[in-house]
This record gives C-alpha cells, structure tokens and sequence, in this order.
C-alpha cells in the first residue's frame, strides 16, 4: 500500500507498506479486506479512511490500483492480481478538493 | 523555575512558545502535528506536562494527540466518538432536519483534580469524556436529549466549543454552543438546563426562547463561580447567580459584536474582551486592534492599544483564541487569523508579540509553571 503523507506521518511508516490482506492461500483479496488489514496494524489510521467500524469512505479519500479508480466500488470487489501478489500498491489518495 | 507555556492551535498545526517569568524572551517550537487543524490544545493542572491536542482534517478525520512531557514528544490516543444511540436530526440552514454527525472536536477540557480525565466538546455539538487518558471517550448524552432536534448550527458549525468547570462545586458544568445557547448541569452531566434568561437575539423571532442564541464564549474566574461573563454574537453579558439571568455590560464599547472574553487571574471583577466590528465584518473596528479592560465587572471599559497595531489592521481573534496566566502580575495572551500571538506582562497595559507569522490563529491556552 501506499499511503498519503499525512497518514503516513500518524502511522509512522515511510514509503511503501505491506499487509497481509487475505485469510489464507487462494482466498481472495479484497477492498474490504485491505483497509481491515492496514487498520489492524496501525489502529491509528481507524476512521481516518473509512468511518469507524469498517463504514464508508471518507469523501476525500481514492482508492487507485492498477491505472484504476476503486473509489466507487463496494468492498467486496477483489482488488487486481498484480495487488494481491503483492507486486503492484493499492493507493489510498488524498483528493485535490480547493483552490 | 517560574514560567509559562503558551500553547497555540493553528490552522496548519501547534506551536508550543516558551519563556520565563518575566515573559520578554520566547522560545518557539513547532509546528507539531503540521498541515493538520489544530483546533486546540490545552494542559493539565494537575500534572503540567500532560497536553492534549485535537488534530483533525476534512480529509481523514479527527485525531487526539496526547503529550506526557510537556509537548516535546506526543502520541496518538482514542479517537472514536459515537454518540450514544441513534442521535437522530437537528435542525439545518434551511429548517431541514439533518442527521447528527460528528466532525471534529473543538475543546478539550482537562479535569482540574484527575489527569486522566478530560472532556471534549464536539461538532456536532456534543459532550464527551474521557475517563483513560484519552483510551476511550464516552458521550454525556442528556445534554443532546435536551431537545437537540431543535438546536440549529452557527456559522461556523453547530459546535460545543466552551467548557467551564466550577471549582468549588465539583458536579457543576457550563457548556456553550453555537448556536444553541448555553447550559448547566449540577449533577455532573446527568442531567441540563438551558441558561439563556435575559439574552436578546436579533436573530430569533422570540426573545424568552429557551434555546437558539449563538453564544460565542463563557469566561468565569475560580474564586467567584457563580459570577459568569459571556460574549454572544453581539452584547457582552453577566449572570450573578450561575447563569440562571443574565444583564447587559456592553456599556461604553464600541461594538459590542466579538469572540473572546476571560477573566483577570486574580481579580475577579477585571474581565477582558476584544471587540469586533460586526458579523458582517469579523474585523476590528477602523483597523485598530484593542482589547477592552473592564475592572467594575462590565459597563465600564477602557481601551488597551500599547503596542498593538493602530492602524490597517483587519484581522480576527476567534473565541478560543484568548487566555490568562496566573502569574503574580497576570499576564495575558490571545492570537489572530493573521497569525500573531501577542501577550502583556503587565494585566494588558502594554503588549508585544510573541510571533507574528504563524498559520492563523485557532486556540490559545496559557500553563503557568512554577
């Protein structure tokens, strides 16, 4: 995953951060299934992406992946291969809203 | 060593501004927490190295910070704040009803007998407390029930931005909001009563109304509890009897429109404000910034301007923005939108700034260390 700045700061992370998203081998790797990972490692970033108890997208957070915009997409939707393999980030984005 | 610690909340961060007792020399440090709202910041008096920030963003939410030695180093603590129950709607702009929801909070309010105890006011308006150093926060929810669906939001949100403990009577609370009014509680929170008799509010059709007036800030001094000064959206007022009435002490300001009023340290009747033109224009008046002194409790006032810009000067000092210390010749500080921080030494007879470039200015509190 990469994260914004700002989360990176309260994570205390630099750069790229990796989580383990899936259950198990040949389990599929979702949406949902990312931000519970990234939550349960830095409880801090709880509500700080999501609303509290795994609820919505805050409005001005992205999720991009792949060249794709996931920001729509329910957290069912697995995430694409080159993410769940681990060789390619999930982006949690910070939009431009302002002047 | 005697000393003071100013502690300012900006728009893109906190400083913490250090100095001894004579308070001419400053060390600044900061910003923590930069490019986020630092809405406010404020220490213990139990134990003075503990600090609690609230460091919130439209983007990703609100955050509590703590500090246990005194602003060098913080760490995140809880940040969830759910209201109890469904908390149902309030009133919108437009008389919609809208569904409650927390955004962020405005004040925290460390308990003066328990360092691990602190409250925090929230938008939309709500009362919390933590009882775990800030582990987990909890809502005071009868303050909401008293009949919120009809409580409406001010301009800058519908906010519980004032939090006023009497120290002689421990289950004893003022809370304000905008723009519901202001309100007590004699049980420790159990149970509230609005306290708005004798405000008069241009902007409500019915003056006698219970609830709705946009009161801007509370200001009390410890040694006289019952005694309460207010600055509402215009008119600054007094209650002698815990807010249960309230009279006018605009007297001879020259606006009575503001944000900010508090308390000399050590004289009960020494109260302060800084007037702004209007809430049309949140500026002060012809460009002069002044704080105005009453030491008769109100009515009466004289204008401080010792070293504070007199002409061209169109910034605002929001309600959180202002503070005392209670050193033995009380000092006073308060910080702008413009992103200066000015203080007096000397009870407000003359001032200097502290820092003139700061992001703009969103709280102050003052730490009297000895």
């Amino acid at each position: 995953m990469i994260l914004p700045g700002h989360l990176r700061s309260l994570a205390k992370v630099t750069g790229e951060v990796r989580v383990e998203a899936a259950g198990g081998p040949g389990e599929p790797v979702t949406i949902g299934a990312v931000l519970d990972a990234i939550e349960q490692r830095f409880p801090v970033l709880r509500g700080a992406i999501r609303d509290y108890g795994a609820g919505p997208r805050r409005p001005f957070v992205r999720f991009f992946a792949c060249e794709q915009d996931l920001s729509h997409d329910p957290p069912t939707t697995e995430v694409p291969g080159p993410v769940a393999e681990g060789r390619e980030p999930f982006l949690v984005v910070g939009s431009i809203s302002g002047g | 060593m005697t000393g003071v610690r100013v502690l300012v909340g900006t728009r893109k961060g906190a400083f913490v501004l250090t100095a001894d007792g004579t308070r001419h020399d400053w060390q600044v440090a900061g910003p923590f927490f930069p490019g986020w709202e630092i809405y406010h910041v404020s220490g213990s008096s139990v134990d003075p190295n503990r600090l609690w920030a609230s460091q919130t963003s439209g983007w990703f939410g609100q955050q509590i910070q703590r500090s246990d030695d005194g602003g060098a180093t913080w760490e995140p603590v809880g940040h969830e704040f759910a209201y109890t129950g469904d908390p149902g709607t309030h009133q919108f702009f437009d008389g919609t009803p809208r569904p409650w929801a927390f955004s962020r909070v405005w004040h925290l309010e460390p308990s003066p007998t328990d360092p691990d105890v602190v409250w925090a006011g929230v938008e939309d308006a709500a009362l919390f407390r933590s009882s775990d150093a800030g582990a987990s926060w909890q809502e005071l929810p009868a303050l909401r029930e008293y009949k919120g669906s009809q409580w409406a939001p001010g301009a800058g949100g519908m906010c519980l931005h004032t939090i006023k403990l009497d120290p002689t009577t421990p289950d004893r609370m003022f809370v304000a909001i905008s723009a519901a009014g202001a309100f007590r509680t004699d049980d420790g929170g159990q149970s509230w009563k609005p306290i708005n008799n004798g405000l008069n509010s241009g902007h409500l059709p019915d003056q006698d109304a219970e609830i709705g007036h946009c009161v801007h800030r509370l200001a009390l001094h410890p040694a006289k509890p019952s005694t309460l000064y207010m600055q509402k959206h215009w008119d600054v007022m007094r209650t002698d009897d815990a807010g249960d009435n309230w009279y006018e002490i605009s007297g001879n300001l020259p606006t009575d429109f503001g944000f900010v009023v508090d308390v000399h340290a050590h004289e009960p009747d020494t109260v302060y404000v800084i007037p702004i033109t209007s809430d049309e224009f949140h500026v002060p008046m012809d460009g002069k910034l002044r704080v105005y002194r009453s030491r008769t409790g109100g009515n009466e006032w004289e204008a401080l301007t010792t070293g504070l810009p007199q002409s061209d000067c169109y910034v605002n000092v929001l309600r959180d923005a202002m503070a005392v210390d209670s050193l033995d010749e009380c000092g006073l500080y308060f910080g702008t939108t413009g992103g200066q921080v000015y203080a007096s030494a000397d009870a407000g007879d003359s001032w200097a700034p502290i820092v003139r470039d700061l992001p703009p200015v969103l709280s102050v509190e003052v730490q009297t260390l000895r």
